[in-house]
This record gives C-alpha cells, sequence and structure tokens, in this order.
C-alpha cells in the first residue's frame, strides 16, 4: 500500500486495525482514535482519496491502496495546508484530539465543493464529533478553508 | 506595566504542531511499551467467590496478571482525595476488587502482555466467579435504602448536611405565596474525545519513575505516587503531554491504572501502557449530574424571592473519592445572582450501584442553576409578570459586593461573592437578542448564572529568559486545550516587553513544575495566569538590577519592551534581554555567542563579588499565586429564542446570546471557544445525552451509537456580549471561564421549551419523546 506517496510494507498480523498499523506500526500517530466504533470520525483518513473511519478497517484490506493521513497534507518544512491554515486562523481546534479527522474530512469534501453553502459544510462535517468547540468555529474554519483553496 | 498582548485575540501558539498531527497524546508516545487490559466486573453489584487466572497467564505473549492478591497495594482502600468533617461514612474502592464488586466496571484483574490485543484476549480467559447482590442504582431507590450499597453504611447516606440562612420556615409561613417543585437531573458524562492513558518508564540506574498520564493533575499523581509506593518524590516525575479534552473526569485520581502501570513498569523492568478504550471509559471513568430536588419557595405580590427551602439527593455512585465537592457547590451557590434572605438546604450524598462521580463541566452548579431559575419562572407564571422582571426585582446589585452568600463553600471558607454587575448582565443579553421572531412553538428562554471560579490553594510558575532572549515560563497545570501556551505566553511577554512567540510555556509536566493542585473549577487563568504574572515581574526587577549595572542607570529608570532593557527616555541607552540574561550569570567559561562579556577578565562595573548579595545567577524567577479562602465569581446570562418542532420535536435555534463577565479577558478569541464550547456541552446534557442504567445496574448505552452527542448539524453559532467587572481579589483582574458556557444551559433550555409549548419542565435532559409524552 502506499501510504502518504510511500510505498509501505504489508501489515504482518492479520487482525490489526488499519488505524493501529497506521500509528504503532508506521509512526503516523496524527491519526487518532476515539471511539473504535466508527461514531467519532477522530481516525478519519483518505483511502483512495475518499475519507474513511480507519479504526473500521483491517490493515490487510488495504492492500493495493492509496491512503493520506493527515501528516500528509504538508511537509514538514512546507507551509500548512490551507484547510490547516483555516482552522488555525479560526480558532478551529482547542484540544486538537478529533482535528485531523476534521482536516481530512474538510479535504475531500472541498474537492469535491470547492464553494459549499453554510448547510452543505455542516452536513460535510457532521460525521465528526468535537467536544471542545462546539463547532461553531469549525464551521468557519472550513468556510475560510475554501476561500484559502480557492485563493491557492 | 505594558498592555499590547493582554486582552488580544492573539492565534495560537500550539496549534500548528496540532494541525501538522505532531500532537503528543499519551497514547503517540512509548511505542514498544508492554500493553495493558482490565478485567472489569459485569455486575453492579456482586461478591466475587474466586479469581481464576492460570490460563490468562499461560498464554503466550502474556507478561502478567494482576489480582489484588497479588500486587502490594491490592488491599489498600485508594485515597480519601477531599476529606471532610461532615462526610461521615467515606468509601473508596481497591485498586482491584477481590471481594465485592459495586458497579459494572470496576477494575477485578489487570493482564500486561506483549500487544493490546493479546491482553485482550488474556482478560477473556480470566475466569471470576461472581455471586450477584440486588443492586441499588437510583438516588430516589437509594434513599429508600431498600438494599446497601456498602452494608456498614446505613440508608446509603455518605453524608447528611443541612445550612441555613434566615428563618427560613417562618418566611415561608408568611409568603403570600408559597410553590412546591420536584427537580430532576439524570446521570451524564463528559466523554473527553481521547480516553485516559498511562505510560510508565522505570529507571533503575538512577531509581526514577517517570509517568505519562492523561490527567488534569500531575503534580498530584506525582505526590500520590511517592506515597503509594514509598519513593522520594524527588524520584518520580509526571508528565501530562497533550491532553485530548478533560472536562473534570481527569481530574479524578488514583484510577486503578495510574498505580497498576506504574507498577508493572517498575516490576517487570520495562515500559508498560495502557489505552482506555471507549467502553471502558463509559463505566470505568466517572459520571456526574444526578441530582433530585425537592424545592419549597414563598415570595410576596411583587414577584420577591422570601424564602426557599431545597431538599435533595445527590447520586454518588459506588464511592465517595472527591468527596462532597459536587453537593456542596450546588448548595452553596444554588440562590446563584439572586438575594435570598431566608435559604435552607439540606442534602444527603447517597450511594448507588453506579460508576463514581466526580466533577464534570459546570460541577454541581448546572443543578443549583437549573433549581433557582425555574424558581423565577415559576414565580412569573404564578403572578402573571414577565420572566425577566421578576429576575430584575431579584437580582442582587453592583453595590451588594462582597456579598455572602452565608454558605460553605468548596474551600473550607464561605461563599462570597467578589464582584460583578447582574442587572447589566441581564439588560445587555436582553439587548443583544432583540424581538421575539413570529412563529409559532417559539419560546423565549432566559436564565442567568454564578460561577465560583479560580479556587486555591494556590499555583506557581517560573520564568526564565535563555542566554538567547527567548523566554521559557512553566506551571504545574496542564492543559486539555485552553490554550495555555498561548494565554500564559501573553501574560508573561507583557511582563517582559517581548513578543508572544519568544515565549515557550510548558504545562503539566513536574520535572519543569513540579509544584501545584491542577486544571479544574475555571481556575487556570485565575491561578496560574496571576503566578505567571508574579514570577515574569519578579524576572523583570532581576533584570533591571543587573542592566542597571551595565547601563549605569537606577534600576528605577528601566523598561523593559522591544527584547530590550532600557532607560525610559533615553532610547539608545539599552541591552538586549539576551545580553541580560548572559550577565545574570557571572562565567569563568565562555561558551561563544557572545557570552564572553560575562566572564572573570571582562571590566565589571560594580566591586565586590560578581553574584551580588542576595542575588542568583540567572534571569529567571519563580512566582505563586495563592488567595485567601474564597473565590472569584463569574456570572451571565444565556438567553434565546427557540423554536420546537410540532411535529418532530426536534430543537431549532433561531438565536442564542450569552452575556457573561468573567473579569478582564487575556483573549476574547480564546475565551470565545471556551464559551461556545460550554454551550455546546450544555445542549448536548439537555437535550441528546444522558446515561441509561437499567434496573440490574447496566449501563444500556455506552456507547457513540446509543450515547448521542450532537455533531455540527444541531448546535448553533451563539453570539457573546462582553462585560469585564474585574476581580479585585488578584492582580489581573481575572475571574476564570472555562465551565461557565455550560451552567446555565439546562435553565435556559426548559425555560425556552415552557414558553414554546406551554409545558412545565421539571427534568433534564429531555430528548424529542420525552416533549411527546410531556405535551399529551
Amino acid at each position: 500500500m502506499i501510504v502518504n506517496g510511500i510505498e509501505r510494507p504489508e501489515a504482518s498480523d492479520p487482525r490489526r486495525l488499519l488505524s493501529d498499523y497506521l500509528r504503532h506500526d508506521l509512526g503516523l500517530t496524527g491519526t487518532h482514535v476515539g471511539c473504535e466504533h466508527g461514531v467519532c470520525g477522530c481516525c478519519t483518513i483518505l483511502f483512495d482519496g475518499r475519507p474513511v473511519r480507519s479504526c473500521l478497517l483491517l490493515a490487510v484490506q488495504a492492500r493495493g491502496h492509496e491512503l493520506a493521513t493527515v501528516e500528509g497534507l504538508a511537509q514538514p518544512e512546507a507551509p500548512m495546508h490551507p484547510v490547516q491554515q483555516a482552522f488555525k486562523e479560526c480558532h478551529g481546534l482547542q484540544c486538537g484530539f478529533c482535528t485531523p479527522g476534521f482536516l481530512m474530512a474538510t479535504v475531500a469534501f472541498l474537492r469535491e465543493f470547492p464553494d459549499p453553502s453554510d448547510a452543505e459544510i455542516a452536513d460535510a462535517i457532521a460525521g465528526n464529533l468535537c467536544r471542545c468547540t462546539g463547532y461553531a468555529n469549525i464551521r468557519r474554519s472550513v468556510r475560510r478553508a475554501a476561500e484559502l483553496s480557492r485563493q491557492a | 506595566m505594558t498592555t499590547r498582548l493582554f486582552g488580544e485575540r492573539v492565534q495560537r501558539l500550539e496549534d500548528e504542531r496540532l494541525l501538522r498531527g505532531q500532537g503528543r497524546y499519551t497514547d503517540d508516545l512509548g511505542n514498544g511499551a508492554l500493553e495493558c487490559a482490565f478485567v472489569r466486573s459485569p455486575f453492579a453489584h456482586a461478591r466475587i467467590h474466586s479469581i481464576n487466572a492460570t490460563a490468562a497467564r499461560a498464554l503466550p505473549g502474556v507478561v502478567a496478571v494482576y489480582t489484588a492478591a497479588d500486587v502490594p497495594f491490592g488491599d489498600l482502600d485508594l485515597p480519601l482525595l477531599i476529606p471532610h468533617p461532615q462526610l461521615t461514612h467515606p468509601r473508596t474502592q481497591k485498586c482491584l476488587a477481590s471481594s465485592i464488586v459495586r458497579y459494572a466496571g470496576e477494575a477485578v484483574a489487570f493482564v500486561v502482555a506483549e500487544s493490546r490485543y493479546l491482553a485482550e484476549d488474556a482478560a477473556d480467559l480470566v475466569e471470576v466467579e461472581y455471586e450477584p447482590l440486588p443492586a441499588v442504582v437510583t438516588p430516589e431507590r437509594s434513599a429508600k435504602a431498600e438494599n446497601l450499597v456498602h452494608a456498614d453504611v446505613p440508608a446509603n447516606s455518605a453524608a447528611d448536611v443541612t445550612q441555613a440562612v434566615g428563618d427560613v420556615d417562618s418566611a415561608l409561613a408568611r409568603a403570600s405565596h408559597r410553590l412546591r417543585r420536584r427537580l430532576r437531573l439524570e446521570r451524564s458524562a463528559a466523554q473527553p474525545l481521547e480516553a485516559r492513558a498511562v505510560w510508565a518508564r522505570w529507571d533503575a540506574v538512577e531509581g526514577r519513575l517517570t509517568v505519562y498520564d492523561s490527567t488534569q493533575s500531575p503534580t498530584s499523581i506525582r505526590g500520590g505516587l511517592a506515597v503509594l509506593f514509598g519513593l522520594p518524590e524527588t524520584s518520580v516525575e509526571v508528565i501530562a503531554p497533550d491532553v485530548g479534552g478533560g472536562f473534570g473526569p481527569k481530574i479524578m485520581l488514583f484510577n486503578p491504572d495510574e498505580l497498576l502501570v506504574p507498577y508493572a513498569a517498575m516490576k517487570l523492568g520495562r515500559p508498560v501502557k495502557w489505552t482506555e478504550d471507549r467502553r471502558e471509559h463509559f463505566t470505568a471513568v466517572t459520571h456526574e449530574r444526578a441530582q433530585v430536588h425537592e424545592v419549597d419557595f414563598g415570595f410576596d405580590d411583587g414577584g420577591k424571592l422570601l424564602a426557599l427551602d431545597v431538599d435533595f439527593i445527590h447520586d454518588a455512585g459506588a464511592y465517595t473519592p472527591y468527596g462532597l465537592i459536587l453537593p456542596i457547590i450546588t448548595a452553596a451557590q444554588l440562590p446563584g445572582p439572586y438575594r435570598v434572605p431566608n435559604y435552607r438546604v439540606r442534602f444527603r450524598d447517597l450511594y448507588t450501584n453506579c460508576t463514581p462521580t466526580s466533577p464534570y463541566r459546570g460541577a454541581g452548579r448546572p443543578h443549583g442553576c437549573f433549581v433557582i431559575e425555574r424558581v423565577m419562572d415559576a414565580i412569573a407564571a404564578e403572578l402573571g409578570l414577565d420572566r425577566a422582571e421578576v429576575r430584575r426585582r431579584n437580582l442582587l446589585q453592583p453595590g451588594d459586593f462582597p456579598y455572602s452568600v452565608g454558605t460553605m463553600w468548596q474551600d473550607g471558607g464561605m461563599a462570597v461573592y467578589d464582584s460583578g454587575d447582574y442587572p447589566e448582565l441581564l439588560r445587555l443579553a436582553l439587548e443583544r437578542l432583540g424581538p421575539k421572531p413570529e412563529g409559532d412553538n417559539i419560546g423565549l428562554g432566559l436564565a442567568m448564572y454564578v460561577e465560583g471560579t479560580g479556587v486555591g490553594p494556590y499555583e506557581g510558575a517560573h520564568v526564565q529568559v535563555l542566554v538567547s532572549g527567548k523566554v521559557v515560563a512553566s506551571t504545574g497545570i496542564p492543559t486539555q486545550g485552553q490554550g495555555h501556551a498561548t494565554v500564559f505566553a501573553q501574560v508573561v511577554a507583557d511582563e517582559l516587553g517581548v513578543s508572544v512567540e519568544d515565549v515557550t510555556v510548558t504545562s503539566g509536566d513536574t520535572r519543569r513544575f513540579p509544584w501545584g493542585v491542577g486544571t479544574f473549577a475555571s481556575r487556570g487563568a485565575v491561578m496560574s495566569g496571576n503566578a505567571m504574572a508574579n514570577a515574569a515581574r519578579a524576572v523583570a526587577e532581576k533584570a533591571k538590577r543587573v542592566a542597571a549595572e551595565h547601563l549605569e542607570a537606577d534600576a528605577a529608570d528601566l523598561e523593559l519592551a522591544g527584547g530590550e532593557v532600557r532607560v525610559k527616555g533615553s532610547p539608545g541607552r539599552s541591552l538586549p534581554l539576551a545580553v541580560v540574561s548572559i550577565l545574570s550569570n557571572p562565567l569563568r567559561y565562555a561558551f561563544g555567542g557572545g557570552d564572553e562579556i560575562a566572564t572573570q577578565f571582562q571590566p565589571r562595573p560594580r566591586p565586590g563579588p560578581p553574584l551580588a548579595e542576595g542575588e542568583e545567577p540567572g534571569l529567571e524567577a519563580t512566582g505563586y499565586y495563592s488567595p485567601s479562602p474564597g473565590s472569584t465569581w463569574a456570572g451571565g446570562c444565556h438567553a434565546a429564542y427557540l423554536r420546537v418542532d410540532p411535529k418532530t420535536y426536534r430543537l431549532e435555534f433561531l438565536k442564542y446570546v450569552v452575556a457573561h463577565d468573567c473579569g478582564r479577558v487575556i483573549n476574547p478569541m480564546i475565551l470565545e471557544g471556551q464559551i461556545q464550547g460550554g454551550v455546546a456541552q450544555g445542549i448536548a446534557g439537555s437535550f441528546y445525552e444522558r446515561l441509561l442504567y437499567d434496573e440490574e445496574g447496566q449501563l444500556r448505552n455506552a456507547s457513540f451509537m446509543e450515547f448521542l452527542m450532537p455533531y455540527a448539524t444541531e448546535i448553533p453559532d451563539v453570539e457573546m456580549v462582553h462585560l469585564e467587572t474585574p476581580s479585585p481579589l488578584n492582580p489581573l483582574g481575572i475571574k476564570g471561564a472555562g465551565e461557565a458556557g455550560t451552567i446555565p444551559v439546562a435553565a435556559m433550555l426548559a425555560s425556552a421549551i415552557e414558553d414554546a409549548l406551554g409545558v412545565r419542565i421539571d427534568e433534564m435532559p429531555l430528548n424529542p419523546n420525552r416533549l411527546f409524552e410531556l405535551t399529551r
């Protein structure tokens, strides 16, 4: 499988969750695990470009697929991705635990809806739980991310 | 003092790391450590006849299985954290239960294995023989005492406390109007998105224990581990790295894992990590909120509240490690922003066979607020008066401070409000809310609150200017998303005249700052904020003393600005802070980087020892802030227009306004984030979330599939109005704001729904089904 553009070896344990494989075998700990039953969205990654819950997949199911995690949004020395930048500008995160999931969901959403309405924004992120922000600044962040992405 | 940064919307310094996926939450660390799983009681109340771990121990990859019999502290009662003279029957759980379990989820055995997967396999192989006993589930059933949670606690009562102000009985008898209400709040839970986790390493060479813990109080964990393991506290280090939300339950300490993980690391000589899963979090981590209040109140024809008599029962769960704090807070501040001349409150803290309780955002305050605000609305309804007018007639006035409620506060002193302007908060909220929109089933909701914030005993901070001129600052309390790295940097940067980006704040790492209490009770900004200011001021004074010698000026004529110490009014005469930092530490050796100016053959401006009498090397200082018993008191008013869909009974917020006063504001952007998040958690707990125990004490909705937390589609944008009445109690005039957003939401929603549907609301949380029933 390819993760953030790099070819990676298969998981050795057939029952290894994809989220555990990413976090603990590849060291990509930016993908978080909040519930392990597919509701909170903290573990959202892109699977062939589409957002999925990595806690509901086995690592072996990713064989031959292309994955993207939050670490792949911007290289360490490069400026942040427009979606990351927007979350910073709009105070779209507090504890930061749910944030990578929101970022990945937003990246996929804006590719499909580059100029979304407020209702579309709320719907798009209504698969991710945040316990800190009360969502208002996350909705603003997505709106701002759309602006920044269109400028980019 | 300059005010360049204090009060500014400074963007958060911690964000970029978190946004790039470079956060350091406990489970992100310690790859390769042994991993663990618990065996937990499936019964709410049962006698344990036997525990057999033979098969579990034999499983390949299992390193150890601990039962109570296998650990030296197995039979120890975990600490009673907050003893209180009126807590007559405190009970705390054992680290691992061996003879009896009193809630479903109580820990029975602990498995350590090469991976979490293997640990869970092994946990399934531990055979425990239970004899189920009758479970006591609701506080009402507990009060009946048909069955006992603890055989030696009569009436299931941990405490029975009464306080009175004035003469309630005669005032009630004389009042021209008298009403009674029974007001009930159900159990709920904070559910931070990062569940708990602990990772421990033992360095046998140095005899040093290092523990990473997703806790709100690493300094207390350190102190406790030193006592419980008999280690010098100087050999125990506890770090709360990034913590993925707290909201209260992570202040609870000595969860069994907090002993077992370090113990296993020491015993096995290998790093050990335990990461809680969500299902465990639901039953093993403390809950809150369940309370039932019998309320009797009298008022005059003008709507003035004359007497209030409240008798309530608090559902403590199976144990009382956190003491009486929750019912004490409810009882103490139940009168809220109103003058209640005759007030009597009795509470009983009752055991049930449910998960124990400890503070959850609001911590007893939403209950008190719900009671007094329901009383205000009931008076208005009874007399046909406007709800805002009834509140106006009962509010304390700006000239009434300091105002003693006459009740005992959570720090052992009396509840005394320090400052505020409640009528103005009401006015501001209604002004911003504006006229009621046209339409059916629209209600106006109104609720006011006070919040005792910033309780002691103290916090401290250390501030140091490095030889590079950069500043590092540290405090004992950890952050769970409140933006400590930014707001404390703002405070320090102002005092030292540097830019906020030059200040790096570490919080919650005992290696950097070993003293302090924790992050709770909306106290971080008040306590550590003032401690930071005190430490930074001491550094600034020292910088002036050191620079004065070299600038040949009087220290009193110097100021810190632009990263320099300079003579006021003489822009040319200055020294960079980096140079002052170097000069503060007389050197024998030069290392480069300009520090040769501090070596011994350089000319010195002053005779005598290189380190002046009474002076210490380094441009650093430690500062503390410890208030006299008593809190700062924030306050506010929530007002909203709400539409209840007549078919689905879903809620639609047309407008939600918060007017609030938390004293001087360090960073409005972060403050507004705290309020918005608090309101969301309030709405969540009032209309979506509840913990559903069945009669056998099984938690029936221990997952996010069934414990319904709202998403972005349910929570409105909150409009905010700031009022700043500085607290006279601390140098920065701060009050604290973390919990404020949550406190009045249940009361406000009850008020709005009552107005929209014309049905009386005496309970929380509600939901569409319940509203449907109430309107039948």
